[in-house]
């Protein structure tokens, strides 16, 4: 049976989003970024982690253009998923959207913009800056 | 300790494959067995380890054992995508080695064309899923073109060689009489098929074929009494790094450069000793990585590596030889399909296809979303 959303370890995370905030865990024993949200620091395995406000800047990391879309989405053809990575330092899945004439490829730098997705829920799309 | 020429490979069979209505994913596994131990001179009653792996059922691993008859005294459920297979065969190993069993099958079945259960991942949207599904990244494709995006921004390799891949592996079905696609393929018409997501192509993608696999693994006592010539294994390595494409470490990179080194350490051969090469094709692009990881090319080159028809028929790097996930089958994991090609190639079977003289084969078995990978070494002595 699917867990119910949000669960223990990520209604922090969902809570920011709430309020156009992104949220990122910071193992404190070992100063790793953590995305996303554990209770254990895959890196060094300390429980001592806290959060973190993103500034919501990065790098489009890899990118692809969506045509065969899961079912839900199939009338929103085509559009663009992408690996965002955060500068502090972690990595994220997102949609880049409302980015015109504008280039979408490896290396751009965009930054975080909330909107509704398509069940009305607020999320953290990316659009690119200049 | 090493697992090598621990164990030996006795017999190897497909079921039907294709399109393969009147069946059901226990039937297809039934026939390969049959078949796989009628090759390995061995009765049922004889089997005394099972693995397998799928997720058509509740409780698949009970239920195929239930089918068959048999009451295991070693089981493994290993499943890690369609790499399971390779990883099975080096636990058989590892449990002959141990005295724990003496003739194991790995079983696989599906029935995914003609029923339509093409819907594996896209019901996971809770825990680390999360964080993606709300994307609408369709997988495991997606995945795979994020990784294809990537290796292009990084080192500019080019959708022609993706598509030669697909190309190539087309030449070598054309030679296998069981394989799903055999008309002419051109790069053209890679480049040409359906967009499904950037830069992936329909014809980068595998197919999606029902059918099934078996290979029975002996201790090396039985294997001096069965009637084919065995086949060891030599070498092992397995590894798994992430579950979704976002916690990849780096996507051009993937777990076969750890599973791959241990296998030829194992093994103590190197890369230029082998005379044919399996590698899990589900996706062009999975191939290429798949080759830099284990170390056959340079981080970056194996666009180049590929070119000029060098992985097809005649070419100097004999590359999935059956056709492949791409040509031949891929009933949603195709790992088993690996094995079996690499035993037939060298046990001198294969016909028109046949690698002349091997007697040294690698079976290269990717899961998930590049998530995992088992590397086995196979040969004749």
């Amino acid at each position: 049976m699917p867990e119910e959303l949000p669960d223990p370890d990520s209604i922090h995370y969902w809570d920011g989003v709430s309020n156009s905030e992104l949220r990122y865990q910071l193992c404190n024993g070992c100063k790793s970024s953590i995305f996303y949200p554990r209770s254990i620091c895959p890196a060094c395995g300390s429980s001592d982690i806290c959060w973190k406000v993103s500034s919501g800047l990065g790098k489009i990391y890899a990118c692809t253009t969506v045509y065969r879309a899961p079912p839900k989405y199939k009338d929103k053809v085509p559009y663009i998923v992408a690996l965002i990575d955060l500068d502090e330092d972690y990595r994220m899945m997102s949609e880049i959207i409302n980015f015109g004439e504008k280039d979408v490829s490896v290396g751009k730098q965009v930054k975080v913009i909330f909107r509704d997705d398509i069940d009305g829920k607020l999320m953290p799309y990316f659009t690119p800056i200049d | 300790m090493t697992l090598k020429k621990s164990c030996a490979i006795a017999g190897v069979a497909e079921s039907r494959l294709g399109v393969v209505p009147d069946s059901t994913v226990l039937t297809l596994q039934a026939e390969a067995m049959v078949a796989a131990l009628a090759e390995a001179g061995l009765e049922k009653t004889d089997v005394d380890a099972v693995f397998s792996s799928g997720n058509w059922g509740r409780l698949p691993q009970l239920q195929i054992s239930e089918y068959l008859g048999i009451q295991p005294s070693y089981s493994d459920n290993t499943s890690v995508g369609g790499a399971s297979f390779e990883f099975h065969l080096g636990h058989a190993a590892a449990a002959i080695k141990a005295g724990l069993c003496k003739v194991a099958v790995i079983l696989y079945g599906s029935t995914q064309r003609s029923r339509r259960e093409r819907r594996i991942f896209e019901a996971h949207a809770d825990l680390g899923y999360q964080y993606e599904t709300p994307y609408g990244l369709p997988i495991p494709v997606g995945a795979y073109a994020l990784a294809a995006s990537r290796h292009m921004a990084q080192y500019g390799t080019k959708p022609e060689q993706l598509a030669e891949l697909a190309v190539s592996t087309r030449e070598w079905a054309k030679l296998n009489p069981a394989a799903y696609r055999r008309e002419q393929l051109t790069i053209e018409d890679v480049l040409s098929s359906e967009m499904i997501a950037s830069p992936l192509h329909r014809l980068d993608c595998c197919l999606v074929t029902d059918g099934g696999g078996c290979v029975v693994v002996v201790s090396p006592e039985i294997a001096k009494t069965i009637p084919k010539a065995p086949i060891w294994l030599l070498g092992q390595g397995e590894s798994h790094s992430h579950a979704q494409i976002s916690e990849m470490p780096d996507l051009t990179i993937s777990p076969a450069k750890e599973s791959g080194k241990r296998a030829f350490k194992m093994a103590g051969i190197n890369h230029d000793q082998l005379d044919v090469v399996e590698i899990y094709d589900s996706f062009t692009i999975t191939v290429l990585l798949t080759l830099e990881s284990l170390g056959f090319c340079k981080p970056g080159t194996s666009g180049d590596f590929v070119s000029n028809a060098r992985t097809a028929p005649g070419g100097e790097f004999p590359l999935n030889t059956n056709g492949g996930g791409l040509s031949y089958c891929h009933p949603g994991q195709y790992g088993i399909f690996l094995l079996i090609e690499s035993v037939r190639q060298l046990r001198n079977e294969c016909g028109e296809r046949q690698v002349p003289n091997a007697t040294l084969a690698l079976a290269s078995g990717t899961g998930g979303v590049l998530s995992s990978n088992s590397t086995c070494i196979l040969g004749l002595e």
